[in-house]
């Protein structure tokens, strides 16, 4: 166990069985964690006594906002990977990535959003914080829309991953912006500091819900970059041998 | 350097033989400003409040619209190619070409600004902050949307691409530029906002052209 071999997991050939072998244990792990997750969440945890039960959405929205920048740096990280060593894996993981990091920072702003009304009165707030997560969102479609735009799938990888550092960069230029432009709108959102004072099964569904998410997230990636994989090796011997 | 003041000269040169394309981001400029007092409403005291905002969105929407041309033409006819192959390092070209931009597009936005600036009845005060926000605030414009044009070069439906890549980006200008205006109008002191501004500049300065020569050998590979 000295020296493993990372590279050799960085051919596509050798990661397409990988990735079929872990992805279904992910994915049921995702829903077993999920369904004790909500049970903890909806069943066992304490009425708030402010919030009432409207507050139950933070177990689904806090995760889903976490998730979602996680997914970006993750996307940056293997960007960053594939500009290094140059190694073909990579861009597809981080394509593979962008549908599940946009489709959570979706949830986010939609479980916000039925949050928020009943909470602050209002669907939508000038926040510092909604408003950069939804900047996030159009990060993640300008990135697949570019990714999708480009026929040759190297150039594609090369110019997203491109895109994907210059975003993550920009992440926090854009978070501060929007904290400084709107200073007066700072609503209730949920902090660290805070959630250190709830109620220790509250904690525990929201962590549960967040490795349900993760493992959900690394199920999606690998399934879908096995797609991925196929598709772009379509013309070497193993994939013809394996679609024979 | 040489090469830096060749290119530069020739961008700006070409563009004055086609005055028309230049003077098409300044009219929709001023196109664009013309409309908001009339969909909202002659009332001073709510186009004041809203001028600093929509000068810069008409600003910033101005500059967007000559990106898409910045390295097309020159991509088409080859003499990008010759442009990577130079002894001259790539930035250094492509810093000259984004400097021609924004002489070409924000520049003589910038110089528009005041007459417009009457039209929302901003005071001399504000109008002058309006014109130094966008002094420092259009180059950085040029130096994030070329990033983004280098991205979308040849790309299927670049232009649409383009806006939707870059206009995410553009959103720290915008608010720094917008916000020293405001803090003008409110009576707080402005200084803050334009030394991010300038920041913001000197750091796209220094990596923009570099990032745009990444950008630009994909699209050359």
């Amino acid at each position: 166990m000295k020296n493993i071999q990372w590279f050799h997991w960085a051919a596509p050939q050798t990661f397409y069985p990988l990735a079929g072998k872990l992805w279904g244990p992910f994915a049921v792990a995702a829903a077993l964690l999920a369904l004790a997750a909500l049970w903890l969440g909806f069943f066992v945890a304490p009425t708030d006594f402010q919030q009432g039960e409207g507050y139950r959405i933070i177990f689904v929205h806090v995760p889903a906002s976490w998730m979602s920048m996680v997914i970006y740096l993750a996307m940056a990280f293997w960007a960053f990977l594939g500009f290094s060593f140059n190694t073909r894996l990579s861009g597809m993981m981080a394509q593979a990535l962008a549908p599940t990091g946009a489709l959570f920072t979706f949830l986010s702003l939609w479980t916000g959003a039925l949050w928020g009304k009943p909470m602050w009165g209002a669907w939508w707030v000038w926040d510092a914080r909604l408003t950069s997560e939804l900047i996030l969102f159009f990060l993640y479609m300008g990135y697949i829309a570019l990714t999708s735009a480009i026929d040759d799938p190297r150039r594609a990888d090369k110019a997203g991953g491109l895109l994907a550092l210059v975003g993550a960069v920009n992440v926090p230029i854009i978070y501060f912006s929007v904290k400084w432009w709107n200073t007066l709108h700072q609503g209730a959102s949920v902090s660290i500091t805070k959630g250190s004072s709830m109620a220790q099964t509250m904690l525990w569904a929201m962590l549960l819900m967040a490795l349900a998410f993760w493992a959900y997230a690394i199920a999606m990636a690998f399934y879908r970059v096995r797609s991925i994989i196929l598709e772009r090796e379509r013309h070497t011997r193993w994939a013809q041998e394996l679609a024979a | 350097m040489n090469a830096f003041v060749a290119v530069l000269q020739r961008d700006v040169r070409l563009a004055m033989r086609r005055k028309s394309e230049v003077l098409t981001a300044l009219f929709f400029f001023v196109v664009v400003g013309t409309l908001f007092p009339l969909g909202i409403g002659p009332e001073l005291v709510v186009l004041r409040k809203i001028a600093p905002g929509v000068l810069w969105i008409g600003a910033l929407l101005a500059s967007l619209l000559s990106l898409g041309r910045l390295f097309s033409a020159d991509f088409q006819d080859g003499t990008l190619e010759q442009m990577a192959l130079s002894s001259t390092p790539l930035p250094v070209l492509v810093g000259a070409k984004i400097l021609a931009h924004w002489l070409l597009s924000g520049l003589p936005l910038a110089v528009l600004a005041p007459v417009l600036a009457l039209q929302f009845d901003l005071d001399a005060g504000a109008t002058q902050v309006l014109v130094l926000s966008l002094l420092l605030g259009t180059p950085l414009l040029s130096l994030i949307g070329a990033a983004g044009a280098a991205l979308t070069l040849g790309v299927r439906g670049g232009e649409v691409l383009l806006s939707l890549l870059v206009l995410p980006l553009y959103i720290p200008t915008l608010v720094f530029g917008a916000g020293a205006v405001e803090a003008q109008i409110s009576g707080i002191s402005y200084a803050a906002h334009l030394s991010v501004l300038l920041a913001m500049l000197l750091l796209a300065a220094f990596f923009s052209p570099w990032l745009c020569s990444a950008g630009l050998r994909i699209a050359l590979e």
